[in-house]
């Protein structure tokens, strides 16, 4: 290797001035140029000639500290391009100015959306361990909230509610799927008229059919509150039901104040009873369980205290148009992705048909075991907690359900399968346009196999959802499948197509 | 009146959305006004303290009194004395930047430091000699200047018979609190850099024998000098507070500067001293510092508050206390800094960071006001918009925008003030730190500048900490 020529270049510049963080970078800029061995480029300091006196560079003469001072060490055919360099670094800055930025980016945290964007709501779904902490904050920045993230420990929802109350705050959740807040759909929600009911909920789904009834009557929906699942446990004792009822109360839209919970505590349920006497509207509880009105019979009732009619609910196809099914040996299966929905559908059939496993099973001793199979009658919720960890919640991502409806469809017990199918925002964009080619090819299985299959769907929608509510059950009832708005009217005719035994 | 639940049921609802995209855009297919949180999980391992330190209810009120306590304060820079006479140090002790340290892991700056103090104090007669006296320890103690309601930039070493600045709060009927710091030396080999050759004792020696003098006498001339106001103009004219202080430094001197030619001081030493503060650009460092320090010391000892009151490095550890926690301090080992080099000097030259100058970005100035400071930036190869963009990041983690300190091209928004434990676990944002570089070898003195952050193990240990001291824990 031979040796490179050596240029060392050392000028005083004069009538320029650079900041020396511009110089550092400058000299940066030059030191990295191929060949180039030592830079310095600076404002001629005192200290800045010992530094070039330590760098080994020969003093300028008669350099101040308002002189720039250029020295470079590089080889000789470097010199040029290390120039070239230090002319381009010390040109002013790169182009575009401020122009993107001012730190427009993302807020990071609940409380610093709210406090960007004025917010008035909070909905907070991410992971449940997570939950509290995005909640709190939207609390404490004056945000009512909604908690559609599950798996919230007990103990803080009790923390998260207590503060709501101090502040006049209202926590709907956690694991609230659903809720309609001055016309505005959050979660799961289906697109319904404005009107004179008002909905406090501790189930989604339970929610979401009364909407759909309700509008399908020509009703409208003031607001819908979720509440949670455990707002009427004895721990939480309804904190966020009690808010929901005085904000009703309170509120000039509402006129008629429906309550949809599972029975609760006693002595929870003696204060929400009280809180509904004193309400001055109408309230119509509809506690669901066995023995106890379904959610159809209770959307009838809010009709009634609506002093409007009750309506025929709809079906598809028109029953005259259906041709008569004779019922036939074998089992019912359901497969919901909504919870209260599955329990109301379990509700009625038992009553017809004696035991059915589930996985949300009516009683411990019906439990179905991990392999989710029995050889009787049974539903499951696919949208259960243990169902939906690490995936997306069968209402937005259909397949788990899909697989098994093929593999009832092989099962030569299976005698009619139950299905719910839930539009609305949140939802698929098209759940018939994903089931109905899955019921066309179980029938077909059935049918290969010499048998009939019969197919059942509660259809919870309305004609306003994106997906269009006459359009899915038509394209529902196209594949042979019997259509119902209401949820029992489907559970009952479902069960009316299996022999007793 | 505005209704139950603040109005919630009759206003059209604008939503703050953390989590499930598809929910959010739900939101938007409804022409909801929706703001979208760009959430990401806090670190693993600190889910049940900051659900226990959220849970707590003292925190809000709590950090209501700390940070309001903070921006009250209106620090004035009342005297120039000896560290003797301030401070109760005792022959031998040498106070030091950051959490406390032994010379058994100090670093390179911090011991040339120290011997350079001890040299300047005479109780050693050679470099070597100091060395072997701090080595044995015999008759030596080391303290944070912290724990001496004082503030030293880089090594931050304070012995007897250097000068202070002494700043108390003018606002404070009569309050006794002070903050203290040492004058600045200058750029380059001197003794917070870690250098101890015959230059920097001999500077030492005029700041104590001429400059600290001369001050005492044009500070206690002019009355107190409002250093709030200061600072306040210097963000409005360039300045951060913490890597560029040319602007406040001028206007210091414009302050005291007539006081100090009609000191009656002979007129080569006034030209003296107003040469040496003028050609420091970082002299206004030493009085911003006791200025962030007396603000963020009113903010201490509110149980319940999350609060940061202190970011300090000694070289080795860097260090935070809350104000939560009283004076326990919460350490992970200091970073090197992303920068630029002086001369000849690379990154392997640099010592990690040191200093307790990082008070300036906990009272909301220096990192965190690097918009009224682009030139900052352009330490790591930035742009402006890049200025800009650290400046807002900081409004995440911060509990309050400073009601004085305002950032002209963010239309005056005030700075980001308040560094809050649990908003930094939460986002994993970490504070922008600017910063001086020291060379990492003793006695080699300034080698480049740049950016730094806190290693994150100092806000989970904070935070663990913050946890046990919630009621019930």
């Amino acid at each position: 290797m031979t040796e490179l020529a050596a240029a060392e270049v050392v000028e005083v510049r004069t009538g320029t001035y650079h900041d020396s963080v511009s110089l550092m970078q400058a000299s940066r800029t030059v030191q990295q140029v191929p060949g180039v061995s030592a830079a310095l480029v600076a404002m001629a300091t005192e200290l800045n000639l010992e530094l070039l006196a330590g760098m080994g560079f020969a003093a300028p003469q008669e350099a101040g500290p308002n002189d720039l001072l250029v020295a470079i060490r590089c080889a000789d055919e470097a010199r040029d391009a290390a120039l070239a360099a230090l002319a381009g670094a010390l040109e002013s800055g790169p182009a575009g100015g401020v122009s993107g930025g001012g730190g427009e980016r993302p807020p990071r945290t609940i409380g610093s959306a709210a406090a960007r964007s004025g917010a008035t709501l909070a909905l907070v779904s991410v992971p449940g361990r997570h939950a509290f902490v995005e909640a709190m904050d939207a609390l404490e920045a004056g945000l009512s909230v909604l908690v559609f993230s599950d798996g919230v420990p007990l103990a803080q929802e009790v923390l998260l509610k207590e503060e709501a109350a101090r502040r006049d705050l209202l926590v709907m959740g956690p694991d609230c799927g659903t809720a309609i807040v001055a016309g505005t759909g959050l979660g799961f929600a289906n697109v319904v008229r404005p009107g004179p009911v008002g909905i406090v909920a501790a189930s989604g789904t339970g929610a979401q059919q009364l909407c759909c009834l309700l509008d399908a009557a020509g009703v409208g929906i003031s607001h819908v509150l979720g509440v949670g699942g455990r707002d009427l446990s004895t721990e939480v004792a309804a904190r966020s039901t009690l808010q929901a009822l005085a904000a009703l109360s309170a509120d000039p839209a509402t006129e008629v104040v429906v309550v949809v919970s599972k029975p609760p505590a006693a002595e929870v349920a003696a204060r929400v009873q009280a809180a509904a006497d004193e309400l001055g509207k109408p309230v119509v509880m509809c506690l669901l369980g066995r023995g106890r009105p379904d959610l159809t019979a209770t959307a009838a009732e809010a009709l009634r205290t609506a002093g409007v009619e009750v309506p025929t609910w709809p079906h598809w196809p028109a029953r005259e148009a259906r041709e008569p099914q004779e019922p036939r040996a074998g089992f019912l299966r359901g497969l919901f992705c909504g919870g209260t929905l599955c329990d109301e559908a379990m509700i009625i059939a038992t009553a017809a048909l004696g035991p059915i496993a589930s996985n949300i099973p009516l009683q411990p001793d019906w439990t179905l075991d991990g392999t989710m199979r029995a050889p009787g009658h049974l539903m499951i919720d696919f949208g259960d907690d243990a169902l939906t960890a690490g995936r997306p919640h069968p209402m937005i991502d259909p397949s788990l359900r899909t697989e098994r409806l093929l593999a009832e469809a092989r099962d030569p017990t299976t005698a009619v399968v139950l299905l719910d199918v839930v539009l609305g925002h949140g939802a698929a964009p098209d759940p018939a346009g994903d089931l109905a080619p899955a019921i066309a090819g179980a029938r077909a299985t059935a049918a290969a196999d010499g048998r009939g299959l019969a197919v059942v769907v509660s259809l919870c929608g309305t004609e306003g959802d994106p997906q269009g509510r006459d359009r899915q059950a038509g394209a529902l009832a196209a594949v042979g499948a019997a259509v119902f708005g209401s949820n029992a009217e489907a559970a009952r005719h479902a069960a009316a197509l299996v022999r007793p035994r | 009146m505005t209704g139950p639940l603040h109005g919630l049921l009759t206003h059209d609802p604008v939503v703050a959305a953390a989590g499930i995209d598809l929910l959010a855009d739900a939101l938007d297919a409804q022409a909801v006004s929706v703001e979208r949180v760009d959430w990401r999980p806090p670190p693993a391992g600190t889910e049940a303290a900051l659900a226990r330190v959220m849970a707590d209810p003292r925190r809000g009120a709590a950090n209501h009194t700390a940070l309001d306590r903070v921006l009250a304060v209106s620090p004035s820079l009342v005297d120039v004395r000896p560290a003797a006479e301030l401070l109760d140090l005792s022959p031998g002790t040498f106070l030091h930047a950051g959490p406390p340290i032994e010379w058994a892991r100090a670093s390179g700056p911090l011991r040339g430091a120290l011997i350079g103090a001890v040299l300047f104090e005479g109780l050693a007669g050679s470099p070597d000699e100091a060395t072997a006296l701090l080595e044995a320890g015999t008759g030596i103690t080391l303290e944070p200047c912290h724990a001496h309601r004082t503030v030293g930039p880089m090594a931050g070493v304070v012995s007897p018979s250097m000068w202070l600045f002494e700043v108390a709060d003018a606002a404070g009927d009569g309050d006794p609190r002070r903050a203290y710091c040492s004058l600045n030396e200058g750029l380059g080999k001197v003794l917070r850099y870690g250098a101890y050759g015959p230059d920097v004792l001999d500077r030492l020696r005029w700041m104590s024998g001429v400059l600290g003098p001369l001050l005492q006498v044009a500070v206690r001339k002019h009355g107190p000098v409002d250093l709030g106001a200061i600072v306040a103009q210097m963000l409005q004219m360039g300045d951060e507070g913490h890597n560029r202080n040319r602007a406040g430094t001028l206007l210091w001197l414009r302050e005291v500067l007539p006081d100090l030619i009609d000191s009656g001081a002979a007129p080569a030493d006034i030209a003296a001293a107003a040469r040496f503060i003028a050609g420091n650009d970082h002299f206004f460092l030493n009085l911003g510092m006791p200025a962030a320090k007396l603000a963020l010391d009113a903010g201490r000892d509110v149980p319940g508050s999350t609060l940061v009151v202190a970011m300090a490095r000694n070289g080795t550890d860097f260090g935070i206390q809350t104000s939560g926690t009283g004076d326990a301090w919460f350490t992970g080992p200091a970073q090197v800094p992303d920068g630029l080099f002086l001369g000849g000097f690379g990154p392997a030259d640099a010592n990690p960071d040191i200093g307790d100058s990082a008070i300036t970005e906990t009272a909301g100035i220096g990192g965190f006001a690097m918009a009224a400071a682009p030139a900052i930036v352009r330490f790591v190869g930035g742009e402006v918009s890049d200025a800009l963009d650290a400046t807002g990041l900081m409004y995440e983690i911060t509990l309050a925008e400073h009601p004085a300190y305002q950032v002209p091209i963010l239309s005056f928004r005030g700075t980001p003030t308040g560094i809050d434990v649990t908003k930094v676990i939460r986002t994993g944002i970490l504070p922008q730190i600017n910063t001086g570089m020291a060379g990492r070898v003793a006695g080699t003195g300034q080698v480049g500048a740049g950016l730094v952050n806190p290693p994150a193990e100092c806000f989970t240990a904070a935070l663990s900490a913050l946890a046990e001291a919630t009621p019930g824990a």
